[in-house]
């Protein structure tokens, strides 16, 4: 398949360019783990369990802005953006790798996160983690549509959580769902509608946000 | 810019006749909403902002799924005369659902004493959605006018109308661990004449919106028309 290869070649360079520099993994696995610690502080005593669990949301959906606002930076700077819309590939590959390579890192600052969560707070159950991974998806998928919608504007950074809040209240609602309901089933396949649902339209639409 | 202006298109009825028409129909909805319809047994006069929040929040519904197919025809057909119409249309409907915030705000006092509830699911979706298109402007304006603009804002335009239906199922589904509701929100079935004054006011106040959107629309395109000129002059 030669489309699912190009989507590999560009997700792995991310990966390599990323082992490479190390810039924006170290800054989000030290950013989530300080944003637990503020929220020690932040939950007086007699805050229940439950509060902790909705937070932990607040802190993965910050996280994860903190490294879509770079994750086009490699391309930005080098100016390569022009050269993957020109290569003779299908557009939509670049979001797909993109999306690939933000999931690795979300998923790798989340394989710390969630233990170290478990440890200060309390621990998670099988479905929670099933909730972050589903959430994962979407976050990836739409964050990486719109960081390069962020890119392509004057304000850059200071633009994406404008632009990706909104679209994230129904995966933090998800979430929190799966995490704190007695009935998660609902909330797990709400997140797997919301994963379809925006997976294709960023998949369909992301060709019309890098061409003139 | 295409020389077959994409700026001066007509269409059918003539703004002022528009106007006209809204102005009347928004005199015979006041007076449906306050002398037709009887009064709610439950609620007394405040029930009578029903008549209008009701209808102004569809229209601002109506406005951005408007935005949308604009935008769906722009990024289809590549005609950038879609580009200025999904903006106005977005841009009324972010204007209607401020103001669906604002009655609703007015309601939610007069029924239960508080200016914001989060039990009302209409009203929390249009909070999300206030900000969702709040956003929009802000990514417009940050960037410069062309191609990528009018590309870039149909793509989010897009995923607006995906986010309607998706916020609606979050917020409910989230109603079953953020606070029960201590409120039901289906009261008594309308009576006919009250259905029948709803009627009247939604259609005024989307012939309200329409009328608005065309307006903007005629100011926006000879605002851009004068600017053509102008360029032309100073060349």
């Amino acid at each position: 398949m030669n489309y699912l290869a190009d989507v590999a070649a560009l997700a792995r360079k991310d990966l390599r360019l990323e082992l490479r520099a190390r810039d924006t993994l170290p800054a989000m696995l030290l950013f989530v783990l300080s944003t637990l610690v503020v929220f020690h502080f932040a939950l007086p005593t007699g805050a229940d369990e439950v509060a902790a669990q909705g937070l932990l949301w607040v802190a993965l959906v910050f996280t994860a802005l903190l490294g879509l606002a770079r994750a086009w930076a490699p391309e930005r700077e080098g100016g390569a953006l022009e050269g993957l819309v020109l290569a003779p590939s299908d557009r939509s590959a670049i979001w797909l790798g993109k999306s690939a390579a933000v999931f690795v890192f979300l998923a790798l600052i989340e394989l710390v996160a969630l233990p170290a969560f478990a440890l200060f707070f309390s621990p998670l159950q099988a479905e929670a983690v099933l909730g972050v991974l589903l959430a994962n998806i979407g976050i990836c998928a739409v964050g990486t549509l719109l960081a390069a919608m962020a890119a392509a504007s004057r304000t850059r950074e200071l633009i994406l959580p404008l632009l990706f809040l909104p679209l994230a209240i129904p995966l933090v609602v998800g979430g929190v769902g799966s995490s704190v309901s007695t009935d998660p089933g609902r909330y797990l396949l709400f997140l797997g509608l919301y994963d379809a649902v925006f997976a294709i339209l960023c998949w369909a639409s992301f060709e019309y946000v890098v061409s003139e | 810019m295409s020389t077959s202006s994409p700026n001066s298109r007509v269409s059918l009825v003539s703004v002022p006749a528009l106007a006209a028409l809204s102005a009347a129909l928004v005199g015979l909805a006041i007076v449906f909403a306050f002398w037709v319809a009887p009064e709610d047994a439950d609620q007394g006069i405040s029930q009578k902002i029903f008549y209008f929040h009701v209808p102004i929040a569809l229209t601002a519904y109506a406005c951005f799924g408007w935005g949308a197919w604009k935008a769906l025809r722009l990024l289809w057909k590549g005609d950038e005369h879609y580009d200025l119409e999904s903006y106005v249309a977005i841009h009324q409907g972010t204007i209607f659902g401020a103001l669906t915030l604002a009655t609703g705000s007015i309601w939610a006092k007069a029924s239960w004493g508080h200016w914001w509830v989060w039990d009302s699911n209409q009203l929390v979706l249009f909070l999300v959605l206030f900000l969702f298109y709040s956003a929009y402007f802000m990514l417009r304006f940050s960037i410069e006018e062309g191609p990528r603009r009018a590309n870039l804002s149909a793509v989010y335009a897009l995923f607006g109308v995906a986010l309607i239906p998706v916020s609606f199922f979050a917020i409910r589904l989230a109603e079953d661990f953020i606070h029960p509701t201590t409120f039901t929100r289906d009261g008594p079935q309308m009576t006919g004449s009250m259905f029948f004054a709803f009627c009247v006011c939604w259609i005024a106040i989307t012939m309200v919106a329409y009328t608005l959107y065309r307006v903007e629309l005629l100011g926006k395109r000879l605002d851009a028309n004068l600017r053509e000129l102008r360029e032309i002059l100073t060349a």
